[in-house]
């Protein structure tokens, strides 16, 4: 810069340095040079952007066990997207499950909802199906299906079997009641019509235990075939049923004997039901015949007191009024009575009373067929002797089934209408009767002396061996004695039947057709008759001619 | 500390940085060039720091997204991972390639850092004029400019990698985002390195100790 004589070192300053050529050249900006920092910026902060927008919300599933899950390995997969990743795998403070934490992309967030289910997507084999196979190879994951509710959520517990049915499925979700859940399971068919309509979801116990709830879905557009008045029934495997009808085997298709199913059906007369909504609870029957039957709508409970054993008598057994069921066992239990310090056996009964038909009476118009109401019928029945009796359906099984009757012997008995439910009087059943009367010859048998009747006997016994003892040495005496008078008396009895045999041979020989003695009695005879003749003519003769006794016999004097 | 000498400068001298043909130079004049070989010469690099400031920042705000972002994308029939630069060391470690991990971390990690830790340091000592170790500074310097090129060692086993590896289903490997990223942190580390002149460091010596 300072380019002064000063310097203190003339040597280097030589005309053999040269000097630099001065071109003049547009210059570019020095303030272009940061361009380059403000796109790293740019870059940078479209990058960092970017993955702050991809970045979506971190999840927690809980699941039971880790199986199969590896974090940064195991992903997350909506109709088998990936649309997240595990991060972590953890076990809970109460070590009572794992805890799933995983990143979901961003696009997926809505997908987070409070009804949305997570579930480990593993090879899997089950009765109608095989699923996962291609988890054999790449790892599991984690199966997603997105609720449709509008609350968002964060943390979820995992399901522990893949659900059957996703959520955006069309169709629609209703609850079974059922007292028994048979061999249906989780995924278990739906037929409509031998149609496979719909699966089993879920098989719970409801609150108290008392019923088994199963959630099932009906695909679309089956599910307009429900209506309100559908009837559920069990069209699992094989039936074997025992009861007071005998011995019954039905079967449906090959896979609902393998893997249970339900079946339904709207009867006909309930067509017009509206379609039912979804999440409407039914019942489900055991059979299809238990279904259909029970189309009664009026379902009254009775209560029968029975003081004999019902064994042999099951829920379910029909209520029978001369062969026509009026309805059915529903619960059977013993009860103490505090008065008596008797168990009596309590029989709950429903009963349809709308099939007994009152015949409307001439002139009264009823519109409504049960016509009186039930109370009225059953007052009047009991007033008329009917009774609950316990009977035997099937002497083979033992099956007992409830018979209402009429017995006008009855004592006088009314319904107990305050009891809850109402209490029907009963007879003593005939198994009942049968054993009284048993009981009765019993009690007589006990109160014979029979201590007396045996020293009687014994004594009897004694006499009698005596008594036989002489009649064998008679015996022996007759034997003795009178066996050979006998054999001769036999011999002469056989000689003489010998001579009468004789005899009658000879007898036989005279008496045969060409035998001397026939012909000498023909001629006899024919000269008998000849003499009869001419007694005969003899006779005429003396009645016209009585002179003739006296003076002879005239010729012929015509 | 003691120094022999003037500088060039102060005489007017100015030698190329090309073919280190020393000429005379009246002032500072940006168009000056080398009368043998034509290219440009300064008393000192124009702008020098203002430049290697500007590459040392953006190399900064790559620096992040290089380290951040996916590196590599390796699928195979059977997984498919992604890995970062230090989660592709953490697995060649856990792996049992301990030295392949050090290697890696040292040349993709460590360098980068220290190349862009080492510019800060002596972008800021020079702009403050310090004399402060200067022949230490002056010796990480030409370690920057040595060291720079080898820390591409991760984008060359990248390409390798991506070319050779390329089974479709069986087997694929991908650069991700960070690879762009990362190459363009040692590009700009060696830019920031070039522009930067050293010459700048000596003058604070020169001005402290007035001949």
């Amino acid at each position: 810069m300072n380019d002064t004589p000063q310097n203190p070192e003339p040597a280097v300053e030589g005309a053999a340095i040269p000097n630099a050529v001065i071109e003049r050249r547009k210059r570019r900006s020095s303030q272009l040079i940061w361009l380059i920092p403000t796109i790293a910026l740019i870059i940078g902060l479209s990058l960092i952007a970017r993955t702050w927008m991809e970045k979506g919300p971190v999840i927690t599933i809980s699941f039971k066990s880790g199986d199969g899950i590896e974090a940064g390995k195991t992903k997350i997969k909506y109709k088998d997207v990936q649309i997240g990743l595990v991060r972590s795998v953890t076990i809970a403070k109460d070590r009572s499950s794992v805890l799933v934490t995983a990143d979901i992309a961003k696009d997926a967030e809505g997908f987070l909802k409070a009804d949305t289910r997570f579930w480990v997507v593993r090879p899997r084999i089950s009765g109608s199906s095989i699923s996962g196979l291609g988890t054999l190879t790449a790892g599991s994951y984690i199966g997603m299906d997105v609720g449709s509710s509008s609350e968002d959520r964060n943390s979820f517990v995992g399901l522990e079997a893949p659900p059957a049915v996703t959520l955006d499925e069309a169709g629609r979700q209703f609850v079974l009641h059922a007292d028994d859940v048979g061999s249906l399971s989780t995924g278990s068919p739906i037929f409509y019509r031998h149609l496979q309509v719909g699966e089993v979801l879920s098989v719970e116990l409801d609150k108290d235990g008392e019923n088994v709830l199963l959630r099932v879905f009906i695909r679309s557009p089956y599910d307009r075939f429900v209506r309100n008045r559908t009837l559920f029934w069990h069209a699992s495997g094989i039936d074997f049923s025992l009861n007071a009808d005998g011995f019954k085997v039905n079967t449906e298709s090959l896979l609902s004997i393998m893997m249970g199913g339900i079946a339904f059906q709207t009867p006909e007369d309930a067509d017009d039901a509206p379609q039912a909504e979804a999440g409407r609870h039914f019942m489900l029957f055991s059979t299809k015949t238990e279904a259909l039957r029970r189309l009664d709508s009026i379902v009254e409970n009775y209560r029968l007191v029975f003081r004999e054993s019902v064994r042999g008598l099951t829920v379910g057994a029909p209520v029978d009024l001369r062969g026509l069921t009026v309805g059915e066992v529903t619960r059977i239990t013993g009860e103490l009575d505090p008065a008596t310090r008797q168990v009596a056996m309590a029989v709950n009964i429903r009963f349809y009373p709308e099939r007994i038909k009152t015949r409307p009476r001439a002139g009264k118009t009823t519109p409504s067929s049960p016509g009186i109401g039930s109370r009225e019928l059953l007052d009047g029945m009991v007033k008329q002797g009917v009774r609950a009796q316990l009977r035997s359906g099937n002497l083979l099984t033992g099956q007992q089934f409830i018979a209402l009757d009429y017995f006008p012997d009855a004592a006088p008995a009314r319904i107990n209408w305050r009891s809850l439910p109402p209490e029907l009087p009963t007879v003593i059943g005939m198994m009942g009767q049968f054993q009284q009367s048993l009981m009765k010859i019993v009690l007589k048998l006990e109160q014979l002396p029979l201590q007396e009747l045996t020293t009687d006997t014994r004594k009897a016994v004694q006499s009698l061996d005596a008594t036989l003892q002489s009649a064998d040495k008679l015996l022996q005496n007759l034997d003795a004695n009178l066996v050979p008078e006998t054999r001769k008396l036999f011999e002469e009895a056989r000689n003489a039947l010998d001579s009468a045999n004789r005899t009658l041979g000879t007898v036989r020989q005279a008496m045969a057709t060409d035998g001397p003695l026939q012909l000498d009695l023909r001629d006899t005879l024919r000269e008998l008759g000849r003499a009869a003749a001419a007694l005969r003519q003899l006779g005429t003769y003396l009645e016209q001619h009585p002179e003739a006794l006296l003076k002879g016999k005239q010729e012929d004097r015509r | 500390m003691g120094w022999p000498g003037v500088s060039a400068a102060s005489r007017g001298l100015c030698s190329c940085l090309v073919c280190g043909l020393v000429s005379r130079l009246d002032d500072d004049r940006r168009d000056a060039h080398c009368p043998r070989c034509g290219a440009r010469l300064h008393f000192r690099r124009p702008d020098s720091l203002q430049r290697c400031w500007a590459l040392v920042i953006a190399s900064y705000i790559l620096y992040l997204p290089a380290n951040l972002m996916t590196m590599m994308e390796t699928g195979t029939l059977i997984s498919y991972r992604t890995d970062t630069i230090m989660s592709g060391v953490i697995h060649l470690w856990e792996n049992d390639n301990q030295g392949i991990a050090v290697i890696v971390f040292v040349a993709s990690i460590l360098v980068p850092l220290f190349k862009l830790l080492v510019l800060t340091l002596l972008l800021i000592s020079v702009r403050r004029g310090s004399t402060w170790k200067i022949r230490t500074r002056v010796q990480l310097y030409r370690v920057v400019e040595l060291v720079g090129r080898w820390s591409m060692l991760d984008i060359f086993v990248m390409t390798i990698l991506a070319a050779l590896v390329q089974i479709q289903s069986m087997a694929t490997v991908k650069a991700g985002p960070a690879a762009v990223a990362f190459g363009a942190v040692v590009v700009l580390t060696m830019f920031a390195a070039q522009v930067f002149d050293p010459r700048l460091m000596w003058d604070p010596v020169r001005k402290e100790k007035p001949l």
